[in-house]
């Protein structure tokens, strides 16, 4: 009974600390900037796709045992600069519009999954020369970069795009599989875990698995971190500022504009290290991000924007009980009222409890519409 | 006479439209034929069916500033009850085929009605209001909007999604339900009669749709939706309780996405879960944004637009729609927020305001050059008075 209750408790423990690893980083930018980003699972499935692709390479090397180390610093990167990148180019123009935002990143989410689709060497090339000539044709063109798309940039685009498609296309006649060969293709790749990794502690007749211990370790370990930036750090005062009253933080001689683009990389980065432990429970895959997205959400809405504390609690909360009630925990307790222990049996698989956990959260927020956790505050608009 | 009333554009609308569907129910479908090109009459029924989920989206997010990514549960909904009437639709006693594949022999009691064809008909627009209305009511209630509202709309359509996808029993899970083979006043679905009625049936329920958007959007009402999409709380301070209205809103819109999808599964000849993917309910917002967000005519036309562009690109390059779209979703937000229809707008009024050289509204006054000239020379006086 003990340590049947011990394993139910970190199962749900472990679901949680993989919940609140996606949802770390999509609360801090939340949190900052009021942006939905749904492109969050999709750089938690290119953090996965990193590991991926270092494991491949520490196979057979003095490294192949500790990959994940190396792959959980690039990961970080990797997703980070894509972060970067996407507030830079995208993000930026659309503050104060969070629900075009939204869209837009949804638009982005959909482009990263088809990229690992059909990212090949040929693909990389054709980018390459497009990107080229587009940008030195900016340069030789003398156009303004920041200056309204028109007919001029418009044609440049074209000229590069073109041109990119008939190389590509030339080369893909010459060198044949050796570049149009995809990276991973539409299947779904496997990361191995470690040899370390692949035991378990024993617990009675059950035995935790290591590789659930790794993630709960390292979502302690992010988390520790994350507090320690935001509250310990000059940066992480400055988000907290900024977070609270932009404008006020602006009028102070806070950089706003570098304060956001900090955090949205930041809030990347956590997605790709998130994208790390995801890789090992499961086989990764062009679809491995949106499997987390909403769940993700759901932790930043029931723990409120604004505070850690709040996702943390939440997160931990969701885990458990769909967990609990997934596994079916609740019947035996109930067998005193056989039409309750029938009602938990009913919803006793992984989508049904996904039901009763979201209709429990839809009841939740009549109570408190804006999460555990709300920021305080006499404004209007909320 | 006739050019009096040519003259008002009410009824210059209503010619207009008229020569559209005249054409969509004679011209088009035989040109399609004609050139070889049949299947593609099928599929204008089907998006024009969408079309019609469009304009609810248009309504709702256009108008009124609230983006619903959960409207596949409306649609889904109202494909079901069409779909299991359908089904239904058996000598006495015999039950569709998958019930006693799952080992049902009665018909559920909730299913029972869905054999009466006006039952099925009300429950096709009803349902989904209801639950429109209900989900709407808790989420307004509070005040909850913005991407709060997006969120808890994608949380719904993830619990009705799971909820439909596990219960293989009552209403064949992942399999969903399929009418392909069903019968409809004793022809089999499929068959080109049936086919072509509900073509008519979508074509005149788009009119009808876009006749009752119209009607909502055009007067004190429609105002209204769009004072609340602008400025919520402003509308609340000057006495109005915007929740009867978005909840109202969100009714009608859910009805309409019903009533599409209602009119889609008869035409596909299935309905799954799939219907409430994620992605499916998003991309209904996408044929709106194309279009052109707030102008009806622009959810319709963004509709047509997207879903024919999906299908002739999905069929060249498959690897590419993924690609378009998430293009689409950038170029729309970022370069043309009002769509195709106010883009054309907009080139337009500069058009004729550039070949006409007068200016319209107040931001123009700077810009017209007898306001300049005369500016210019009271300028003049003044600094020789000085």
């Amino acid at each position: 009974m003990l340590s049947g209750l011990i394993t139910s408790l970190f199962g749900g423990i472990s679901v949680g600390s993989v919940l609140l690893i996606a949802a770390l980083g999509l609360a801090i930018v939340f949190g900052l900037m009021g942006v939905i980003n749904m492109a969050h699972g999709e750089l938690m499935m290119m953090g996965a796709y990193t590991t991926f692709l270092v494991q491949n390479v520490c196979k057979g090397t003095f490294f192949a045992d500790l990959y994940i180390f190396p792959a959980l610093i690039l990961a970080f990167l990797v997703a980070g600069l894509l972060g970067f990148l996407l507030e830079l180019t995208v993000v930026r123009h659309l503050y104060g519009r969070p629900l075009e935002t939204l869209l837009a990143t949804w638009g982005v989410s959909l482009i990263l999954q088809q990229f690992v689709r059909s990212v090949s060497w040929q693909f990389m090339i054709g980018i390459g020369i497009f990107a080229a000539l587009y940008f030195g044709g900016n340069q030789l063109l003398s156009i303004d970069k920041s200056a309204k798309f028109d007919g001029k940039k418009l044609l440049l685009t074209m000229i590069a795009g073109l041109a990119a498609l008939v190389i590509c296309n030339v080369l893909g006649d010459i060198f044949k599989l050796a570049i149009t060969q995809p990276w991973f293709g539409a299947q779904n790749v496997d990361v191995t875990a470690p040899s370390w990794l692949l035991g378990g502690l024993p617990i009675g007749n059950d035995q935790l698995p290591a590789t659930r211990i790794f993630i709960i370790a390292l979502t302690i370990c992010c988390v520790t971190g994350v507090y320690w930036f935001l509250n310990k750090s000059m940066w992480g005062l400055r988000i907290r500022a900024v977070t609270q009253n932009r404008e006020m933080s602006s009028c102070l001689g806070i950089p706003t504009e570098r304060v956001d683009a900090l955090t949205f990389a930041l809030g990347s980065g956590l997605a790709g290290i998130a994208g790390v432990a995801v890789s090992l429970l499961g086989s990764v895959g062009p679809n491995t991000g949106t499997n987390y997205i909403i769940d993700t959400f759901m932790v930043v809405v029931v723990g409120g924007v604004g505070k850690l504390v709040g996702s943390i609690v939440a997160a931990l909360v969701l885990g458990i009980t769909s967990y609990l009630i997934g596994s079916d925990s609740f019947a035996p307790l109930l067998s005193w009222a056989p039409p309750l222990a029938g009602f938990f049996t009913f919803f006793s698989n992984s989508s049904m409890a996904k039901v009763m956990v979201f209709s429990a959260i839809f009841v939740f927020l009549q109570a408190r519409p804006a999460g555990l956790f709300p920021q305080k505050g006499r404004t209007v608009e909320n | 006479m006739l050019t009096r009333i040519l003259r008002q554009p009410v009824w210059r609308e209503v010619i207009m439209i008229g020569g559209v569907v005249l054409l969509l129910a004679t011209a088009i479908p035989q040109l399609l034929y004609a050139i070889g090109q049949g299947f593609r009459v099928g599929l204008l029924g089907r998006f024009m069916a969408l079309g019609i989920a469009a304009l609810g989206i248009d309504l709702i997010w256009g108008y009124t500033g609230m983006l619903s990514l959960g409207h596949g549960i409306f649609f889904a909904l109202g494909g079901y009850a069409l779909a299991m009437f359908l089904l239904l639709q058996l000598p006495a006693g015999k039950l569709p085929e998958f019930f006693s594949l799952n080992g049902v022999t009665e018909l559920p009691w909730f299913w029972q009605p869905f054999s009466s064809l006006p039952f099925t008909l009300i429950a096709v627009i009803l349902i989904p209001s209801l639950v429109a209305a209900i989900v709407g009511y808790f989420v307004f209630r509070n005040r909850i909007r913005g991407v709060y509202f997006s969120i808890l709309t994608q949380a719904a359509l993830i619990v009705f999604y799971n909820l439909f996808n596990s219960q293989q029993k009552w209403i064949n899970g992942t399999n969903g339900l399929k009418t392909d083979s069903a019968m409809f006043f004793g022809k089999v679905v499929s068959s080109i009669e049936v086919q072509w009625l509900f073509y008519l049936l979508s074509l005149f329920g788009l009119v009808g749709a876009y006749g009752i958007c119209r009607w909502l959007t055009g007067g004190r009402f429609g105002r209204l939706l769009i004072a609340i999409r602008d400025d919520e709380p402003r509308v609340r301070f000057s006495g109005y309780d915007p929740t009867g209205f978005k909840v109202f809103v969100l009714a009608v819109s859910a009805a309409l996405a019903g009533i599409a999808g209602a009119l889609f599964t008869a035409q596909s000849g299935i309905i799954t879960p799939n219907a409430m993917d994620v992605s499916f309910s998003i991309e209904m917002i996408i044929w709106v944004a194309v279009g052109g967000r707030g102008t009806l005519v622009g959810a319709i036309i963004g509709a047509l637009l997207v879903n024919f562009g999906k299908s002739v690109l999905s069929e060249q390059f498959p690897a590419f729609w993924l690609f378009f779209q998430g293009g689409m979703f950038l170029i729309v937000v970022a370069a043309v927020p009002d769509g195709l229809v106010g883009w054309a707008g907009r080139t337009w009024r500069e058009w004729e305001q550039r070949s006409s050289r007068k200016s319209a509204t107040y931001p123009q006054i700077d810009l017209d050059e007898n306001l300049h000239r005369e500016k210019t020379q009271t300028e003049k006086l003044h600094n020789s008075g000085k």
